[in-house]
């Protein structure tokens, strides 16, 4: 029987503004997390009833990191925990990237950066990091680095090509026979087009607010080509039959 | 020490359900929770066709609650029955099926196709504030409350539990014209109707700009409410609406209520129901209770 585990704070830190990260100790969830899973993160405030859905970074034996956006009060509240505090996690939950041997292309857009990371790690072959980020704050450009060339994005052009993921994929030079990407739903739809059009192997990992986590409330739908097996109607379920999805699977 | 109750001429071992829509199908929540021990799973909505829900996002966290307005989104009888009733029969549990529609030729199809199926009782969503049609709008009008029911009664095989809407002036009047039209059971609070404004955006933090608010702001509401319609009728009332520890739960059996429903606290700790059945056997121990039933609307004025 699965179960819900307390997690304990290992560190906390700042990495950009208001992007932090959190290693915790979480055996269990270290021994089976795969790269694109994500882990449910509780609130210890009650009035917040919710879990935060945050995409695993990184992991080691017996933790995990977290890198995460603070986007509201949750979040702010994950920010001031230190070292130490108690964690109630659940996870790992939803389907991780399918690691392929081929030359592969890894695009993550700001808060999408992260899950990159630990799937830089895992895949065996020849890869690319394509980062967008908003300006000159490159947070875990130097940890991606010791895994593969990361090519950047700024949407201030303050580093990197001046623009989006795209932008810096076509001026850079950037190819691969798989992509990999997660970040804000434009660049989803853009990465989605240019990989038709170029007709290579895409998965996408998507966002949507969550309550359950686990597939059964229906809240994190999206829109789905075919009528899915589960719902029976052109919906996924972000949380359990995602968050990574074959490009052509889902419509943006 | 006993924790059996009985609705309808079907008992169930002990006073805890699942509330409809916050546990699918039993599936997922399966694997964290040992499904036997549970009273009875309450099945989320299912309508006579598929029916694709509400745009996203559908959900958004309030105080203490959340909305959401997720549109009743389900597979269809079909695909449920030939997957879900099978799946939940596996377990000791009770299984009730709860049955939404857009027009009542909606609703008693569903009733009818469930006639041969391994269903314990029937729950009649008339109270869903989610959807266009059908849901609420059977509702809040006591006469047609009344009306809905007699025509499930008169097609239902299983015994009946209207699921009725707080979102009423007065909660006795449409627990009345349920009982009137038939029903052997009431099960209530559905969500309160609410809205979120999303002030950076300056827009609906919800696609559907209305949604339900459910969660343990809305309890001190529906245990107002359970109490008023339990006494307003005879027949076995389910009360639901924020329940998240033991101590709530008693909360509803001494306001009337003979069982109960856990809804969004399944989203907050996913073994919600077996820890809530665990702390209510605790305190009938505690105090000397020797059955379930003696608790039953004990709180008189």
């Amino acid at each position: 029987m699965r179960e819900q585990i307390t997690g304990r704070l290992l560190s906390q830190k700042q990495l950009a503004e208001n992007v932090y990260s959190m290693w915790i100790e979480a055996g269990s969830i270290a021994r089976t997390a795969l790269p694109g899973q994500f882990v449910s993160v509780y609130c210890k405030d009650g009035a917040r009833l919710l879990p935060r859905p945050i995409s695993i970074c990184e992991v080691s034996d017996t933790a995990i990191r977290l890198v995460y956006r603070v986007a509201g009060a949750g979040t702010a509240e994950f920010s001031d925990w230190e070292a130490g505090e108690a964690i109630r996690l659940q996870g790992p939950l939803g389907n991780g990237f399918p690691l392929h041997t081929e030359r592969a292309v890894l695009i993550g857009g700001g808060i999408g950066i992260p899950p990159m990371l630990e799937l830089a790690k895992r895949l065996p072959g020849e890869k690319t990091m394509v980062a967008g980020y908003r300006d000159e704050q490159l947070f875990l450009y130097e940890t991606m680095k010791q895994y593969a060339p990361v090519v950047v994005a700024t949407e201030d052009g303050s580093v990197g090509t001046k623009g989006n993921v795209l932008d810096a994929i076509r001026e850079q030079g950037v190819t691969g026979e798989v992509i990999y990407a997660c970040g804000p739903t434009p660049m989803l739809r853009a990465v989605k087009a240019y990989a038709l059009e170029q007709d290579i192997l895409c998965y996408l990992s998507l966002e949507e607010r969550m309550a359950c986590g686990i597939g059964a409330c229906l809240a994190c739908v999206c829109r789905s080509r075919e009528a899915d097996a589960h719902t029976g109607v052109h919906n996924k379920r972000i949380c359990k039959d995602g968050p990574v999805f074959l490009a052509q699977e889902v419509e943006l | 020490m006993n924790m059996k109750i009985n609705l309808a001429g079907v008992e169930l071992k002990n006073p805890v359900m699942t509330a409809s829509g916050t546990f699918g199908s039993g599936a997922e929540y399966g694997e964290y929770v040992d499904l036997n021990r549970l009273g009875a799973v309450v099945t989320k909505g299912v309508a006579n066709v598929p029916w694709e829900g509400n745009p996203t996002p559908r959900i958004t966290e309030t105080a203490g609650g959340m909305l959401n307005a997720i549109g009743l989104q389900n597979p269809g009888i079909d695909l449920f029955c030939r997957r879900d009733l099978p799946f939940l029969k596996q377990f000791d549990t009770k299984v009730v099926v709860n049955v939404c529609g857009k027009s009542e030729s909606d609703y008693l199809e569903v009733v009818e196709r469930l006639a041969e199926e391994p269903a314990d009782l029937l729950e009649i969503n008339i109270s869903c504030p989610n959807v266009k049609e059908g849901g609420i709008a059977f509702g809040q009008n006591p006469k047609a409350v009344e009306q809905i029911t007699a025509a499930v009664k008169k097609k239902a095989r299983q015994p009946v539990i209207m699921k009725l809407s707080p979102n009423v002036t007065d909660i006795a009047e449409t627990a009345r014209a349920a009982e009137a039209g038939g029903a052997d059971v009431l099960s209530l609070i559905n969500t309160l109707t609410g809205m979120k404004i999303d002030v950076r955006r300056r827009c609906f933090a919800l696609a559907n700009q209305t949604g339900g608010l459910s969660g343990p702001a809305i309890k001190p509401v529906a245990v107002r409410m359970v109490y008023q319609a339990a006494h307003a009728v005879k027949i076995p009332v389910i009360g639901m609406g924020g329940i998240a520890t033991a101590e709530d739960a008693l909360e509803f059996i001494l306001a009337g209520a003979s069982a109960v429903a856990v809804g969004t606290a399944n989203f907050v700790r996913p073994d919600a129901t077996v820890r809530i059945l665990d702390g209510m056997e605790a305190y009938m121990k505690e105090q000397g209770v020797e059955d379930i039933r003696e608790l039953v609307g004990a709180v008189t004025p």
